[in-house]
């Protein structure tokens, strides 16, 4: 007790008032710091979107939408690309979906913590941080030479399976995990098996999860553009006949980014920007389509 | 000697949205002694605390009308500066919140914060603070480690040093043994009694006992109405009010 | 269906097969994921290794001239190795701080009717195509860039001129492309830094600012390290948006240079590369996989150290 009277107390004691309302200089410089980056953030995209607008807007219309880039009739447009990505979208989904759901249902229900099941996380963790070039690379090498597929959108189609089962695979475990585990008790407790159980219940709960992550999906794919450099190759014509519509998948097509970046490339800026604007169009519906599914399984959520 | 009054609350009400949660509050609290409030969970006994030092602006949708007064300035008026506010009237929650960092700079953050730099200063500080919250022998060869590794009393004991160290004269306690061991919990009572001294002590307990062992005034709240305030002795000998001897007796709450 | 004398046992034997087949295939598919990764890690050594050996791997990796076509063709990527790190590292200094302020924006500071602009926002930065940022960057970096360059380089005469498409008009496009990504992981972050922590340093007359400079962000710094490294990846990897932005040819990575990246290098010669020359690029193409590959690393190392503070 001693040393408590000794030591003198390092600031006086005034009767401060409360009253002495000031900023601090740092105070104001920080919130004009962090109000002018989110600005940046906003300025970035509106001056994005409304430059390509400005730019290609002019460009877009039927007749670019549903003819091919022709010398010979003279006539400009990105049907083949758009019909290009359509596939590429259909042949990716058609055999990335079951992969990722079931790999989501087998972390989630299935395995029991341990070295198998943190091998397949970092296995994900890393397929999803791995370059498009990466892959597009691998893709070509491997579905492209030893598979002997060559340049083909069976090459792409197969090199973004592997680019999209992250977010597949993330996207279903998601859902999985907000299903309530008195659904998968219930169901047990009736006497149904367990895969009867996911086919009938799980599945069916997380179907909102698991189409958002096929949506985002198919945005990644219409938005890649690396990874089909070398493997999807880029041309751009349509299947002549009905018959030809299989036999396209063994061919090479251009998808739209790609025609974008090569048309770039060539200074053809006009088809440049009317693509871009094309792009932005489907990657903003991705975006709005995501969210009101999101809200959706919001809803969903509260409700129980 | 009659103590002076250090916080007068006149009909304060306070809304969150369309709740009422306060009341027509009225009280005055006497410096340098210790005032609790009891009442029933969800009684607004906190949110009243939480009043006193402004930490209800936090929430968005809160709306309070009424006057309270520290040392006669109004805490609500128009050029009060919250953070000097807050310097003057310190708190300690109910769940030890050290931050996760050494135990010197929980100490030291206060008073930096404020513009103290000088090493010896901020030395001198630190040692009386934790002096003052009864903990410097237990932490003065470790005080450049993690916070986080002591026990729940300890870090406690930590928060009401970090408090002392802005050389508050009101500290605002809100439940702050609820989450502590039985010994712990002691210490800090104890202790209350040792700030009694140098600090007007303002605390919310949901433990009567408590009550009794520390305060000299105690003020009973239910559902945002406070039903009695007075000497703490006389308000548990003698209830005026049924609902006040209601609770004390333990038929409800 | 025949009503038949039911018995706990009967159709065990069926049902047992469908649950097993059921099984197998769900570990299939998830099992599927470590076998893409480990055999696009061989493909990349198989097909990336063998160059090393033949150039020598101080020839490739420590030389600086890159002339894969000549007659004595040379192969030394030192240049595009460094353009890579460079331009990573400035997009980072500029990014970041950018990005942790507007993460700090949304989840600290802004009123809800602004984040509600804001967020979206950010969502659509990180959602548009590469391709478009690098047509952007073509149409308006490029001439921007050139404008100096004119003025800089006016009475240069050994100043190789770049028409703007240089190491500059590359860093800046890659700054925006790693910003959602930094301002996504950050403001995940700082939202789960205990309420708690925020109220002490308030209650202590902190002001908002320096509670989160303070206590917020140094509370947050594992998910914030994420974040880096998240954008490092990104920029590391970007190909197609820098390509044509950043100029064709291969020199030392100076602001107004052309430059070539690791990725470019590969868009821009793969088309028409063969032999040696093709095996080098793979070579380039493992030396980011193996950059890629460490940054993996990192991350889940600070993604566990995350959980272990959170948890």
């Amino acid at each position: 007790m001693d040393s408590q009277a000794t030591v003198v107390m390092p600031q006086e004691k005034v009767k401060s008032s409360i009253a002495k309302k000031k900023q601090r200089k740092k105070d104001i410089l920080a919130y004009i710091a962090v109000y002018l980056s989110a600005t940046l953030a906003v300025a970035l995209l509106v001056g994005i979107i409304s430059y390509v607008l400005f730019k290609g807007a002019r460009v877009v219309n039927i007749s670019f939408l549903t003819h091919v880039t022709s010398f010979l009739d003279g006539t400009v447009g990105i049907a083949g690309n758009i019909v290009n990505t359509l596939y590429l979208i259909v042949m990716t989904m058609v055999i990335a979906t079951p992969i990722g759901v079931g790999a989501a249902v087998y972390l989630n229900e299935y395995a029991k913590p341990g070295k198998l099941v943190s091998i397949i996380e970092f296995a994900i963790e890393t397929l999803a941080g791995i370059p498009s070039i990466i892959f597009g690379l691998f893709g070509m090498v491997f579905f492209g030479a030893t598979f002997g597929l060559g340049y083909s959108l069976w090459t792409g189609a197969l090199t973004m399976v592997l680019m999209v089962l992250p977010l597949v695979t993330k996207n279903t475990k998601e859902a999985l995990k907000t299903v309530p585990d008195s659904y998968r008790v219930g169901a047990i407790g009736l006497g149904t098996g367990k895969w009867h159980m996911i086919r009938t219940i799980l599945l069916p709960s997380a179907m909102p999860g698991i189409i958002t992550g096929v949506i985002l999906a198919i945005g990644r794919i219409v938005g890649e553009s690396a990874a089909l450099l070398f493997t999807a190759g880029s041309a751009k014509i349509l299947p002549a006949s009905f018959n030809d519509l299989l036999e396209k998948t063994m061919q090479s097509g251009g998808t739209l980014t790609i025609q974008l970046y090569l048309s770039m490339s060539k200074g053809e800026y006009d088809i440049a920007f009317g693509i871009a604007v094309v792009l932005l169009v489907i990657v903003l519906e991705i975006n709005i389509l995501t969210k009101v599914l999101a809200n959706k399984f919001d809803l969903n959520k509260k409700a129980k | 000697m009659e103590k002076q009054t250090k916080i007068k609350v006149r009909n304060l009400d306070l809304f969150y949205g369309a709740n009422h949660a306060l009341k027509n509050v009225n009280m005055d609290i006497k410096e340098k002694s210790v005032t609790a409030f009891i009442g029933p969970s969800g009684c607004g006994k906190s949110t009243f605390l939480k009043t006193l030092n402004r930490m209800n602006d936090l929430v968005d949708s809160v709306k309070i009308d009424g006057l309270v007064e520290l040392d006669n300035e109004n805490i609500y008026g128009e050029d009060v500066d919250t953070t000097l506010l807050r310097k003057k009237i310190g708190m300690v929650f109910q769940q030890p919140n050290p931050f996760p960092m050494s135990i010197y700079d929980n100490i030291a953050y206060g008073p930096r914060v404020h513009g103290i730099k000088d090493k010896n200063k901020l030395d001198r500080i630190v040692e009386e603070s934790l002096r003052g919250a009864a903990i410097f022998d237990e932490v003065k060869d470790r005080l450049k480690k993690s916070a986080l590794g002591l026990s729940g009393g300890q870090q406690q004991r930590i928060c009401i040093a970090r408090a002392l160290a802005v050389q508050p004269d009101v500290l605002l306690m809100d439940e702050p043994t609820s989450a502590l061991d039985p010994i712990s919990t002691a210490k800090i009572e104890e202790l209350m009694d040792e700030l009694k001294k140098k600090y007007t002590v303002v605390v919310v307990t949901h433990n009567m006992q408590q009550a009794v062992r520390v305060s000299d005034e105690t003020a009973f709240f239910l559902v945002g109405e406070m039903v009695e305030f007075n000497r703490t002795k006389d308000l548990f000998a003698y209830p005026k009010d049924k609902r006040t001897e209601d609770y004390i007796t333990g038929r409800f709450g | 269906m025949e009503k038949k004398a039911v018995s706990i046992i009967s159709n065990n034997k069926t049902k047992n097969i469908t649950e097993g087949i059921a099984k197998l295939a769900f570990q299939i598919c998830a099992v599927l994921m470590i076998v893409a990764v480990f055999s696009i890690t061989a493909y990349m050594i198989m097909k990336g290794a063998p160059a090393l050996q033949k150039v020598g791997i101080t020839d490739l990796l420590f030389k600086t001239l890159w002339k894969p076509t000549a007659a004595t063709p040379s192969f030394g990527i030192l240049y595009i190795i460094l353009t890579s790190i460079v331009g990573t590292f400035c997009a980072i200094l500029i990014g970041v701080p950018i990005g942790l302020l507007t993460a700090i924006f949304l989840a600290e500071v802004a009123p809800k009717p602004l984040a509600i602009i804001v967020q979206p926002a950010v969502e659509l930065l990180a959602a548009i195509p590469s391709v478009i940022y690098g047509l952007l960057g073509l149409m308006v970096l490029n001439p921007i860039m050139y404008f100096f360059e004119q003025k800089i380089y006016a009475n240069n005469n050994t100043h190789q001129f770049s028409g703007g498409a240089n190491l500059i008009s590359a860093i800046i496009v890659l700054t925006i492309m790693i910003l959602p990504t930094v301002i996504n992981i950050s403001t995940s972050a700082i939202k789960a830094v205990p309420q708690k922590m925020k109220s002490a340093s308030l209650a202590l007359g902190a002001t908002k600012m320096q509670t989160i400079f303070k206590i917020v962000i140094p509370a947050a710094k594992s998910g914030i390290l994420s974040a880096i490294v998240l954008g490092v990846g990104r920029a590391l990897g970007e190909a197609m948006a820098i390509s044509l932005v950043s100029g064709s040819a291969v020199n030392m990575p100076l602001p107004f240079n052309s430059v070539r990246f690791l990725t470019t290098a590969i868009v821009s010669e793969m088309g028409y590369a063969n032999g040696l020359h093709r095996e080098v690029l793979f070579t380039i193409g493992l030396v980011l996989f193996v950059f890629i590959m460490i940054i993996n690393l990192l991350l889940s190392f600070f993604v566990k150290k995350g959980m272990r503070q959170n948890g």
